[in-house]
C-alpha cells in the first residue's frame, strides 16, 4: 500500500479533484492544492481546513498550468509546504468544443497544450523527483476518449490519448525505482465541466463516486484504472471494432 | 436533462433549464432563463422547489464549509450543504442542530427557505430561531448580509421565504453542546386524543423532545391512540451503545402503492402494540430523528403516482376539536398513513414572515395519490383546517387552494415586496393567482 499523507493536487478546483481532496484529508492527509479559480480555490481551501484534524497541513495557491515555466516552481513549493511529497494528482483539463477546434487550428493546438503538453510537462518533473526519492505515487486523470478518435470529440481524445500513452512508457520506466504511475481513466462524470450534457442515462456518475476509486487506485498503485469499473468492458469493445468499420460509424 | 423532483413525486413539472450552480452567483440570463428558483436536495413534498418555467439552479455543488468555531458552535456553509454533513462534522466535536426536521437530507438553505421545525420546537423554536447569518444574492446584483439585527426585514423574509427572495451562498448557524451522540427516549402509549393531550402537557414541561405518533384509522372511543415519544440528548455515559448504520434501498418502484387499506390497517395495529419503554433507554440521534432516511428511496412504496402529505397547524383553543374531526373524516375515508404525527408547537413567535411554525399543534399525514379520492378528502379536511383558523404547511403542500394559503399566511401580500423579481416557484404562482 502507498502511504497518501502529503499529497499536492494540480487542478484542485475540478470537481473530481475536490473529492478526492476530501477523501484524502478525511484519511488523515496534508494536501497542497493548486488550481486557476482563486475565489474557488480559496472556498475549497476553507473547506478542508474545516474538515481536516490540528495536525494536517491544508495550503495552497492559485496558478495558470499552462504556463509550463512555472511547474518546477510550484511543485516544489508544494513539497516545502508539506515537508516532502508521497503523491501527486493531474487533474487539470478542460472539454473543448470539437466544432469550434475543426474551425479554428490555433484553439486545437491551445487545447492540446492544456490537456496533454502541460500535463506532460508536470509528469516529466514530478518523474525525475520521485524517482530520486525512490518512491511515491504520480496520478493523472486521463479520460476514456483517450482510448479511440472518435469525430465527435477526437482533439480531447487524441491529448487524453498522448498523456495515457506518456503515462504507459512511465510506468514502465519507473516500475523497478518503487514509483506507481496511475492512469484514471473516467467515464461520463456529472461535473460542472459536462454542464450542457444530458446525464439521464445509466452512465454518469458522481465525482464523489470517482474519488473514491482514484484514492483507491493511488493506495494500491494500480496503473490503468477506468471509473466506474464498466467502462473496462465499453471500451474494449469500441476499441476492438475494425477501423473499417469504425470509420463509418458516427461516434 | 436530468429530472430534479420533490420527495412526494408530485406534481410534476420540467423547467426549461437546470443550472448547476458553482459559484456563488446568479448565471447570467442568457444562459438562465427568468424566472429563476434554487433548488437543493429535493425533500421538500410538493412544489415550494419546482417551477414548469425558467431555471432551477441546482444548489447541490455548493456544499462546502466555510468556517466551524468549534469552542462556541457556531458554523457557516455553504446552502447546499446537507444537514447529514453537517451531523456527520459536529456530533463527533461536541454539537447538535438546535433545531432539526425528520430527515437529515435536506440541505441548509432548504431548512431556513422553509424555517423548518422538528421534535423540539416547544422548546428552542425552529431552524430559523438559530440562523445568526446569511448572504443574499440578488438579481438585481445586490449582494445583502442579513442578520437578525442586520437587513432585518429581509432577513425575516428570507426565513421561511421559500426561496423567492433570492439566492443564498451561505448560511451561519448557532448549534448547541451535547454529550454524545445518543438520546435518551421514552415512549408510552395513550388510548385515545383526550388521553395524548393530558401526556402530552406533563411530557412538555419535562422534556426537550416531545413528537407522537397516532393510528388515525381507529375510530370510536379508540380515536387518536398512539405512542408518545419523549427524547433528551444523554447524559455522559460510561458506556456507549455502539451504532452501525444499516441503510435498506427501495430498489425499484412497485407497479402499484404498496400503502393501501389492508397494509395500512395492519401496520397500525401492529405498531400501535409495539413494546414501550416507560422506563427509558439509549438511542442514537440517527434512529431517533431521521428513522426513515435508513430506507434509501423510501418515496417509491407509494408508486410512480407518488404521494401527498397533508400537513396543518390548529390554534390552541380549537385543536382539540379540530383534530378530532380531522381524525373522524380520515377514519371514514379509509385513506391514511403508516405515519401520522402529531405534535404541540411552543409559544415563540416566529421569525419568519411566512414562517408555518406557530403556536398550536401540527397534524402531518402521508395519503397515497388515489387522484380524485384523495383531492375530494382534501377538500374536507381544507374546510375543518380553513373553519379552526389554522394553516397549512408550505413545504408539505402540492394541492392547497389560494385561499387557504392566504387566510393561513396573512402576511403574505407583505411579503411580496421582498421577493426578487427575477424568482418565483411553481407553489407561488399557484397560492397567489
Amino acid at each position: 500500500m502507498n502511504s497518501l499523507n502529503r499529497v499536492v493536487i494540480f487542478g484542485a478546483t475540478s470537481a473530481i479533484a475536490e473529492h478526492t481532496a476530501r477523501q484524502l484529508v478525511q484519511n488523515g492527509a496534508s494536501i497542497y492544492c493548486i488550481g486557476r479559480n482563486t475565489d474557488k480555490l480559496n472556498r475549497i481551501l476553507s473547506d478542508l481546513k474545516v474538515r481536516a484534524g490540528n495536525d494536517q497541513t491544508i495550503a495552497g495557491v492559485s496558478a495558470d498550468l499552462t504556463d509550463t515555466n512555472q511547474h518546477l516552481a510550484l511543485i516544489e513549493q508544494a513539497s516545502t509546504a508539506l515537508g516532502g511529497l508521497d503523491a501527486a494528482l493531474i487533474a487539470h483539463g478542460t472539454l473543448p468544443k470539437q466544432k469550434a477546434c475543426e474551425a479554428d487550428v490555433t484553439l486545437a493546438l491551445q487545447e492540446i497544450h492544456t490537456n496533454a503538453l502541460s500535463v506532460v510537462s508536470l509528469l516529466s518533473l514530478l518523474a525525475n523527483q520521485f524517482e530520486a526519492q525512490g518512491k511515491g505515487v504520480i496520478a493523472a486523470i486521463s479520460s476514456v476518449a483517450g482510448d479511440r478518435g472518435r469525430q465527435s470529440n477526437y482533439v480531447y481524445g487524441a491529448a487524453k490519448g498522448m498523456v495515457s500513452l506518456f503515462m504507459q512508457g512511465l510506468r514502465n520506466r519507473l516500475a523497478s525505482k518503487g514509483v506507481s504511475v496511475v492512469t484514471i481513466k473516467p467515464g461520463f462524470v456529472d461535473s460542472p465541466m459536462t454542464a450542457d450534457f444530458d446525464k439521464s442515462g445509466p452512465l454518469w456518475a458522481k465525482p464523489e463516486i470517482i474519488a473514491k476509486g482514484i484514492v483507491n487506485a493511488m493506495q494500491k498503485g494500480k496503473g490503468e484504472v477506468y471509473l466506474p469499473w464498466f467502462w473496462y468492458m465499453i471500451m474494449q469493445v469500441i476499441k476492438h471494432i475494425p477501423e473499417a468499420i469504425f470509420k463509418r460509424l458516427s461516434l | 436533462m436530468s429530472r430534479l423532483q420533490s420527495w412526494n413525486r408530485l406534481p410534476q413539472c420540467s423547467p426549461d433549464k437546470i443550472w448547476t450552480l458553482t459559484e456563488h452567483a446568479i448565471p447570467a440570463a442568457e444562459h438562465a432563463p427568468h424566472p429563476l428558483l434554487a433548488y437543493g436536495n429535493g425533500r421538500s413534498y410538493g412544489d415550494v422547489c419546482l417551477t414548469d418555467k425558467g431555471t432551477l439552479l441546482h444548489t447541490c455543488a455548493l456544499d462546502r464549509f466555510i468556517a466551524f468555531d468549534r469552542k462556541n458552535g457556531i458554523l457557516r456553509c455553504e446552502s447546499g450543504v446537507t444537514l447529514q454533513s453537517i451531523l456527520q462534522l459536529v456530533v463527533p466535536q461536541g454539537w447538535f442542530l438546535s433545531s432539526t426536521p425528520g430527515t437529515q437530507y435536506a440541505t441548509i438553505g432548504g431548512a431556513l427557505a422553509n424555517d423548518v421545525h422538528g421534535k423540539n420546537h416547544h422548546t428552542q423554536g425552529s431552524f430559523g430561531h438559530h440562523v445568526r447569518a446569511f448572504e443574499l444574492i440578488r438579481s438585481t446584483g445586490e449582494v445583502l448580509l442579513c442578520r437578525p439585527d442586520h437587513n432585518a426585514d429581509m432577513f425575516r423574509a428570507t426565513v421561511g421565504g421559500l426561496g423567492l427572495t433570492g439566492l443564498l451562498s451561505w448560511v451561519e448557524i448557532q448549534l448547541m453542546p451535547i454529550n454524545n451522540p445518543s438520546m435518551w427516549v421514552e415512549s408510552q402509549r395513550f388510548s385515545n386524543l383526550e388521553h395524548f393531550w393530558q401526556l402530552n402537557a406533563e411530557a412538555e414541561r419535562q422534556w426537550p423532545y416531545t413528537v407522537a405518533w397516532i393510528d388515525c384509522l381507529a375510530s370510536g372511543n379508540a380515536q387518536g391512540r398512539g405512542i408518545l415519544f419523549t427524547g433528551k440528548h444523554a447524559a455522559s455515559q460510561s458506556h456507549l451503545p455502539c451504532y452501525k448504520e444499516r441503510s435498506k434501498r427501495v430498489p425499484f418502484d412497485p407497479p402499484i402503492s404498496l400503502v393501501n387499506g389492508l397494509s395500512l390497517r395492519s401496520f397500525n395495529a401492529l405498531y400501535y402494540r409495539q413494546p414501550v419503554k416507560p422506563q427509558g433507554s439509549l438511542c442514537h440521534y440517527a434512529p431517533y430523528f431521521y428513522p426513515l432516511d435508513a430506507i434509501q428511496d423510501w418515496n417509491r412504496i407509494y408508486g410512480h403516482k407518488g404521494f401527498y402529505q397533508y400537513q396543518c397547524v390548529l390554534p390552541p383553543q380549537l385543536a382539540a376539536d379540530a383534530t378530532a374531526q380531522l381524525l373522524d373524516v380520515i377514519a371514514q375515508s379509509g385513506q391514511g398513513s403508516f405515519l401520522a404525527v402529531l405534535k404541540t408547537f411552543g409559544s415563540q413567535d416566529s421569525v419568519g414572515m411566512l414562517s408555518f411554525a406557530r403556536p398550536g399543534t401540527t397534524l402531518a399525514l402521508d395519503f397515497p395519490n388515489k387522484g380524485d379520492k384523495t383531492l375530494n378528502l382534501f377538500n374536507r379536511l381544507d374546510a375543518i383546517v380553513s373553519e379552526a383558523g389554522g394553516a397549512l404547511y408550505p413545504a408539505k403542500d402540492a394541492r392547497m387552494p389560494a385561499s387557504l394559503f392566504q387566510s393561513g399566511f396573512p402576511n403574505w401580500e407583505r411579503f411580496s415586496n421582498f421577493i426578487d423579481p427575477a424568482f418565483s416557484s411553481h407553489f407561488w404562482r399557484r397560492v397567489t393567482l
